[in-house]
């Protein structure tokens, strides 16, 4: 079989490329060049928007596209509710933003638009957008935190009725794991959705190697793995929508604790 | 791994640019959209939540306006009870009172009639006597030739019908 090497890349698809000429953009000394990864964030941008106006009749009784969206802000609205309290109502925008982004992000990159030769891009597989959205939600609560505490925010590193001696040994614990906050909310959304698709690219890889190797590699190694493809694929769009809902719900949870000090 | 690869080249753009995507997201749906479909929601609860009340408002007026129907239907029965129970007194007294009436007018008749008899019966009794007394006379004037004088006779004559 060594007629032609089937080449599929797994990795090539997280690749970021200008687009139109756009390489040479700059600003303020730094590169802002208009990437495939910039045209989907644009794409997102575009369908939620899409997908919220849509919601927007404002009927007293709802259509479906309507109730669809309304879900969607009563879902985020219990969850803040849920875990914040009263005060969650006001961090609505930015988590139904956040939530909602992520999500049409996820599910647009798994579009199946390969077969009319145009190649998704989901720029969630990239750690410099997830760690920029971890940033901003952290951000928000260091912002929350010492706006509505002052230096008492720190007491958040001292758990309720930890004894005196042992605070000194508690609080850089509790240091360091609301440092690392950051870095699991955006390596976790990350790291998920590039080994879906990784995973996605490498069995396909398998699908046409195996079928490219005649019937019986065919059908011992591509059928499997087409099938499994086909699982794989709904778990991805499963694994999109919780990944969302897990940056959504910690983003809430760490806001809960600058909200609600203890 | 062109996340790591590429990574001095493109993270100004990719943060630059999804700063500017999601920025008009958070500012232009968070911040201008779901507000407007959330107060919608909240409108609508409003709305039903007033539309119930106004239904249990409604049933309280009626259960009441039921409750008072009942009290004033009861009243009413009463009423006409106690006016079905005064005309069967009066029609009774009434009728006792012409029963009375009867009585008392029969009564008087009876009395009447048997004073009329008793009278008649004393006139009888007196005609009998006299007839009795003047049979006396001629039977003793033809028997015994005797002439015996009326107050005689008459005196034998009661003598006799008082032992008779």
């Amino acid at each position: 079989m060594a007629a032609e090497q089937a080449k599929v890349d797994p990795m090539y698809q997280f690749t970021i490329q200008p687009l139109g000429g756009s390489e040479g953009w700059e600003l303020a000394g730094y590169n802002i060049a208009f990437t495939n990864s910039a045209l989907w964030m644009l794409i997102t941008t575009v369908v939620l928007f899409v997908f919220v106006l849509g919601g927007m009749q404002r009927q007293l009784v709802p259509g479906r596209w309507q109730m669809m969206v309304e879900t969607f802000t009563g879902f985020i609205d219990n969850m803040l509710e849920a875990n914040i309290g009263k005060a969650g109502r006001k961090y609505v925008p930015y988590v139904f933003s956040l939530f909602m982004f992520i999500l049409f992000a996820n599910l647009l990159g798994l579009l199946p638009l390969g077969i009319v030769g145009v190649h998704p891009f989901t720029f969630t597989s990239h750690f410099t957008v997830t760690g920029v959205l971890a940033i901003i939600s952290f951000a928000i609560v260091l912002i929350v935190g010492f706006w509505k505490h002052g230096l008492h925010f720190f007491s958040l590193f001292v758990p309720h009725g930890t004894p005196l001696p042992m605070i000194p040994v508690i609080a850089p614990i509790e240091f360091i794991s609301f440092m690392v906050r950051p870095f699991s909310l955006g390596l976790r959304l990350f790291v998920a959705m590039m080994a879906g698709h990784v995973l996605l690219e490498v069995l396909s890889s398998f699908v046409i190697d195996g079928t490219n190797a005649g019937v019986l590699w065919g059908g011992i190694v591509g059928l499997p793995s087409f099938l499994l493809m086909v699982g794989i694929c709904a778990l991805e769009l499963l694994v999109a929508g919780i990944q969302a809902y897990v940056f959504a719900l910690l983003t809430s949870l760490y806001i809960n604790d600058a909200e609600n000090l203890h | 791994m062109p996340q790591i690869a590429q990574l001095a080249d493109t993270w100004s753009s990719q943060v630059f640019w999804l700063l500017v995507f999601f920025g008009i997201t958070f500012f232009v749906i968070g911040k201008g959209m779901v507000p407007k479909v959330m107060e919608t929601v909240a409108q609508r609860d409003g709305q039903i939540a007033a539309d119930l009340a106004a239904a249990k408002a409604a049933r309280d007026a009626a259960d009441e306006q039921e409750d008072a129907w009942r009290v004033r239907e009861n009243e009413n029965r009463a009423a006409a009870q106690a006016i079905v129970a005064k005309a069967k007194d009066e029609a009774a007294a009434k009728s006792e009172k012409k029963l009375k009436a009867a009585q008392t007018r029969i009564d008087k008749k009876l009395a009447d009639a048997e004073a009329r008899i008793g009278e008649a019966r004393t006139a009888a009794l007196a005609e009998v006597e006299s007839v009795a007394v003047e049979a006396a006379q001629d039977i003793a004037q033809r028997l015994a030739g005797v002439k015996v004088t009326k107050p005689a006779a008459a005196k034998a004559v009661k003598e006799a019908m008082a032992n008779g």
